[in-house]
């Protein structure tokens, strides 16, 4: 018997009004959350309220308006902070989301500190955010880039990322959950064995801080980047943690008004951290809105968030299972997984699956899904994925299943 | 109608077993294009005849059921006809072809795709270039 919800769904469903509407007549079923995922009611308030009552520049003025907004964003990054465990203020800066923040890595750290010969590791299971700065850095220097393998249940190949630590790489980049296969992987222990070769880490937790306990302390990682928009919160606004010590050794990012302590003719003099890698006027509306996202998946708890999520997925997994001429892509336990179930049905491609499921008022992902060497490497050319998250239900993963038998019968499978 | 009436026996056939699938050569006209959003690719190779017809054409892809058709299809349209016939060519005529009114914003890129690479590939044959328009 699966274990019950954990979570008190149909309660949490009224939080979020887009939840009632319908596709193409059909009740939606929104199972791409791991592209982006919808917005409660308390996070839309918290940017109403933020331009009804307290809008203004922040950091700039005297006036008690620009005091207001610069006290909303300043708490909104302690409250983000909080979140992941970040040993202090400085530790957390706001970006317009996980591309920019491993953008600002490539730029603040990685220019400055990767050179010639330098070995940077990535995994095959990246995505194109993990992966694409990280070639141009390397091909801007004379790096070289190595690609940590998967085992045929999807999981890291550890020895072959221990075997690359030997070669005392620069910088270690690897994703703490993967968007496609699922796979949950072990930061903790890759991150001791990284510092211990004298590597850099940077661990895209795009997939991991909205579906699960992130404590970046824990994790010993030196760098985490994440998107407010994948938990809840507004797009266009993402954190970049950094260790302290790393960001000091960093070089700014873009630059311009706010980063600086002192300009002159002469040249500048950067401001301190956080704020000498937020260059211009900050996004305050976006950190106003992913704190109310942190304060809610707060109040349901981040471990019943994880157990709701395993849940769903062990009861798709073991549904989806069942098709013939399925396969399910990444590892077989849920456990071992986050909450996204990529497949493919027979030769159904799948785009014609997506559109099929939209037709039933599915929403689902399909193509590549920003992980192309990793679809390669599957030797696919396109999966289909279902993500889900804290308002996804049983009754929605039966929907599913309802559109996976009426491509069967479409395409006679 | 619905955008899944598109996948009618028809299109599931051209899809399963290609007509003129496969390479040409020698060939005297060759293009390819993706769409990055799907990833469908679609190849198009033209053997041209001395009266600049379509003597001989092949496609080569991979992707969903309504570009490999639609590639399919367009290439048992095309042959035998003048280059010139494909400066005509039209989005309706792709949908008419399909047996469809209409596809949404999302899968008509599928089904045009090979419209596209066809109108590159003659237009660079015949040293002119192709309208921005994928409607023509």
């Amino acid at each position: 018997m699966l274990k019950s919800q954990s979570l008190e769904v149909e309660h949490i469903r009224e939080d979020f009004p887009i939840l009632k509407r319908k596709v193409h007549g059909k009740k939606l079923v929104y199972l791409d959350n791991a592209a982006t995922t919808q917005k409660p009611r308390s996070v839309v308030k918290a940017i109403s309220d933020y331009y009804n009552k307290h809008n203004a520049n922040p950091h700039r003025g005297v006036h008690e308006l620009s005091i207001e907004a610069t006290e909303a964003f300043d708490e909104s990054r302690r409250r983000v902070g909080k979140f992941i465990g970040a040993g202090a203020f400085e530790e957390v800066i706001f970006t317009r989301g996980a591309t920019e923040s491993l953008n600002l890595v490539r730029f603040g750290w990685g220019v400055p500190h990767v050179e010639q010969d330098d070995l940077i590791v990535l995994t095959i299971m990246e995505h194109h955010s993990n992966i694409v700065p990280w070639q141009l850095l390397a091909a801007e220097k004379g790096a070289r880039i190595e690609f940590v393998g998967i085992t045929a249940d999807g999981k890291l190949d550890e020895g072959q990322f221990e075997e690359l630590m030997r070669e005392s790489p620069a910088l270690v980049a690897f994703t703490h959950c993967s968007n496609v296969l699922g796979t949950i992987n072990e930061v903790t222990k890759l991150c001791s064995i990284a510092k211990k070769s004298g590597a850099t880490t940077v661990i895209d937790g795009a997939q991991s801080v909205p579906h699960m306990a992130v404590d970046v302390q824990k994790m010993d990682c030196d760098f985490l980047a994440f998107s407010g928009h994948k938990m809840l919160g507004p797009m266009g606004i993402g954190i970049l943690y950094g260790k302290k010590e790393k960001l000091q050794e960093m070089q700014p990012f873009q630059s311009g008004g706010d980063m600086i302590k002192e300009v002159h003719t002469s040249g500048a003099k950067w401001n301190d951290l956080p704020y000498k890698f937020e260059a211009g006027t900050q996004n305050v509306e976006g950190a106003v809105g992913l704190s109310a996202a942190v304060d809610y998946l707060d109040s349901l708890g981040m471990d019943r968030v994880r157990q709701h999520e395993e849940d769903l997925v062990a009861y798709a997994m073991e549904r989806m299972g069942a098709v013939p001429g399925i396969t399910i892509y990444g590892p077989t336990e849920a456990s071992e997984r986050g909450g996204v179930v990529s497949f493919n049905l027979g030769d159904v491609h799948p785009h014609d699956m997506a559109s099929i499921l939209d037709e039933e008022g599915v929403a689902v992902r399909s193509g590549h899904h920003c992980a192309q060497p990793l679809i390669e490497y599957l030797g696919i050319s396109a999966a289909t994925r279902a993500s889900f998250y804290v308002y996804n239900t049983r009754e929605e993963v039966d929907a599913l299943m309802d559109g996976l038998a009426k491509a069967r019968r479409i395409f006679c499978i | 109608m619905s955008s899944s009436d598109i996948y009618r026996e028809l299109i599931l056939d051209y899809y399963r077993n290609p007509r003129n699938f496969g390479k040409l050569d020698p060939h005297d006209i060759d293009a390819k294009d993706s769409n990055p959003l799907c990833g469908d690719e679609v190849e198009i190779q033209i053997k041209v005849s001395a009266d600049n017809k379509i003597e001989d054409i092949r496609f080569f892809g991979k992707g969903c059921a309504i570009s490999q058709a639609s590639a399919s299809m367009l290439t048992e349209l095309a042959k035998g006809k003048p280059l010139e016939w494909t400066k005509e060519l039209s989005k309706n005529d792709i949908l008419k072809m399909l047996g469809t009114s209409d596809l949404g914003p999302a899968r008509i890129k599928c089904a045009l795709l090979s419209m596209k690479v066809l109108k590159t590939g003659v237009y660079g044959y015949l040293g002119t270039t192709p309208p921005e328009s994928a409607d023509h």
